[in-house]
């Protein structure tokens, strides 16, 4: 383990138990990050992105679930401790801020009171030291007229409010991780820009290490220091945003940049992937992707492809990584 | 750093100043409902009512429900006694009157018995599940399988003392049940809301995530049911008293009052109107502000 490293990932896996047998969310997963670092997780829905991050935050129900692997945070391992350690261990160190902001504030309590609740357990903070420091975290997360805000439900704010209301609650702790799952999804094209641009500069002011779960491939390329893919559970190509975009080393990587449209090709039919990502109770053998690669070959149907570094910091998880090197020109 | 004018935009929608609660929303959606001013009117007289009888009673110049004198028996209404005599020669109208306290408290202590067990056992079982559920769901599912009537009769015919207490235990001890599991349903429909996953993980205990986020947002129905639930008990503790293992005499109450009244009711009337006219009316009461509270506290209604 490098002595740098704020959070470590290896061979992480998540099992969910279901009608149709065990359903494979996370296949042996690996990453890591360092302080300070934002990591996009990208991929489509069902890939693993929101499971690895609930597996990281100890959110997911033992009962139904089976994790194995590792999780260390600054050399702590994160996976088997008891219920108790476990259930402190986010708050100061890792926070997370979920992508439906009104879903995710309680509807009966105010949104200040919410923001010192967290500072009066963790912190001890009385009921006025608390409520100007949430106050000042609202300003900080650039809520106008914080102070009337204060005591507003969060039916009464906009959509964007209740995300800023959400980092601010996030950031109390004064995290050196924070978790952001599909933070923008619910919210106008305008108002994403905002919080992304939020989001930036917060992390620049505090240096926490932001791990941004999305399937918004423009986004990704504006935040991110790094990206990692995911398939169907697994990581299957990492590598610097400029890395990943314009060198991809995956097939499927380029099958999603290929479905944008482009203002370039205006009028041209778009090139989508074809065929829809496995179902997570029956996964291909192989290479998980191989149904609908346009470049199968006989051994991506037996071999499963493990992740290995291509060049300097970017990995790929394909027979034919290589040979993608510079396809595109 | 917040553009100015972008902020000025955002300040003036939820219009500025006028800070509602929900429950201040609730209350004013309330305001306007005439079958709650009704029904919440008339429980409130009851209850008032209920606590000093003496004060309703002597109205009419003859308050005592005990004063009866054998010579007036059966009489229908005349001056001061406006609903006339029951058998005993006892004045009908004060016997009503006394009659609140009885059938009022059984109503609301049952209810309140029950409440306190649903929340404690529906808040318990459907957060941690597990064994603890188990047991709680079976026990409540062995109560529910009895007729919530036949039980409590069976119990109380084997018990030798009924008074308001014991009837009420033995109505709490088959009206649980509902509540309790409708509390453990509304739990585990609000445990998989996402303000629940995001005050865990922010490293809330069990019990802050029970008490601040859980049970504020999974009441509402066991309050709506709960209203329901006293005018149900009412009318129970009148058909046991009636059938004769409710409360027992001396005591005063609607459903003595109906019991005395069977032999006579054909040739005079009046006996059986008046307390059956509390009685109903005051179990209607219930049912209405119940279903009042529901329209204004259940979130999936349409209007608004």
């Amino acid at each position: 383990m490098s002595a740098e490293a704020l959070l470590e990932v290896r061979d992480l896996s998540v099992e969910f138990a279901s009608r149709h047998g065990a359903l494979k969310a996370v296949r042996s997963t690996s990453f890591t990050m360092r302080a300070g670092e934002t990591l996009a997780v990208l991929g489509e829905s069902g890939s693993g992105k929101s499971v690895t991050a609930m597996s990281i935050m100890g959110l997911l129900d033992p009962v139904r679930s089976r994790t194995s692997g590792s999780i260390t945070f600054e050399g702590t391992e994160l996976v088997g401790l008891s219920r108790a350690r476990r259930r402190r261990f986010p708050g100061r160190n890792i926070a997370m801020i979920f992508q439906d902001a009104l879903a995710a504030l309680n509807p009966v309590q105010t949104v200040g009171s919410q923001i010192s609740e967290v500072l009066r357990v963790h912190q001890g903070a009385s009921h006025g030291a608390a409520k100007a420091q949430a106050i000042e975290y609202m300003d900080r997360v650039r809520i106008p007229a914080a102070a009337q805000r204060y005591s507003s439900y969060p039916h009464q704010l906009s959509g964007g409010m209740r995300q800023r209301v959400m980092i601010a609650i996030a950031l109390a702790l004064q995290p050196k991780l924070l978790i952001a799952d599909e933070p923008t999804t619910a919210l106008d094209v305008t108002v994403q820009a905002q919080i992304m641009q939020l989001l930036t500069e917060l992390r620049r002011e505090t240096g926490m290490a932001l791990l941004f779960i999305t399937h918004d491939l423009g986004v990704s390329a504006e935040v991110a220091d790094r990206i990692a893919v995911m398939y169907a559970g697994r990581i299957v190509e990492t590598g610097t945003a400029a890395e990943v975009y314009l060198h991809s080393r995956h097939p499927y990587t380029r099958g999603l940049l290929d479905s944008i449209p482009r203002a370039a090709q205006k009028g041209q039919r778009l090139t989508p992937i074809v065929g829809s990502p496995p179902p997570l109770t029956a996964i291909p053998r192989g290479c998980s992707f191989h149904p609908r690669c346009p470049r199968a070959a006989e051994v991506c149907t037996t071999d499963r492809p493990e992740l290995r570094e291509i060049s300097a910091a970017h990995c790929s998880a394909c027979h034919f990584a290589e040979e993608l090197a510079d396809a595109r020109g | 750093m917040a553009d100015p004018q972008l902020a000025a935009l955002e300040i003036a929608e939820p219009a500025a100043g006028r800070q509602a609660s929900l429950l201040r929303d609730a209350r004013a959606q309330l305001a306007r409902r005439p079958s709650f001013w009704l029904s919440g009117g008339f429980i409130l007289v009851m209850i008032v009512v209920a606590i000093v009888p003496q004060a309703f009673a002597s109205w009419f110049g003859h308050g005592d429900p005990r004063s009866c004198n054998l010579s007036d028996s059966l009489l229908s209404s005349r001056s001061g006694h406006p609903f006339g005599f029951d058998k005993q020669g006892c004045d009908i109208y004060a016997n009503v009157i006394y009659g609140a306290r009885d059938s009022i408290s059984i109503g609301i202590l049952v209810t309140a018995l029950s409440m306190f067990i649903a929340v404690v056992l529906g808040c318990l079982s459907g957060y941690y599940m597990g064994w603890l559920d188990t047991v709680v769901s079976r026990v409540a599912d062995v109560f529910f399988g009895f007729p919530f009537i036949l039980g409590a009769l069976v119990l109380l015919t084997s018990l030798r003392s009924h008074s308001v207490w014991t009837v009420s235990l033995a109505l709490a001890l088959f009206s649980w049940p509902t509540l309790t599991r409708l509390m453990r349903a509304s739990i585990l429909s609000a445990k998989q809301m996402d303000y629940v996953l995001s005050a865990r993980s922010l490293g809330a205990s069990d019990w802050r995530l029970i008490r601040k986020h859980l049970l504020p947002n999974a009441i509402a129905p066991v309050i709506v049911i709960s209203a329901l639930t006293v005018g149900g008990v009412i009318a129970a503790e009148s058909t046991l008293t009636f059938l004769g293992v409710g409360l027992q005499e001396p005591a005063i109450s609607w459903g003595l009052q109906l019991a005395n009244a069977q032999s006579d009711f054909q040739s005079h009337p009046h006996l059986l109107i008046y307390p059956g006219l509390f009685l109903s009316a005051t179990v209607l009461s219930f049912i209405v502000l119940g279903d009042a509270l529901q329209d204004v506290l259940d979130p999936r209604r349409n209007e608004r």
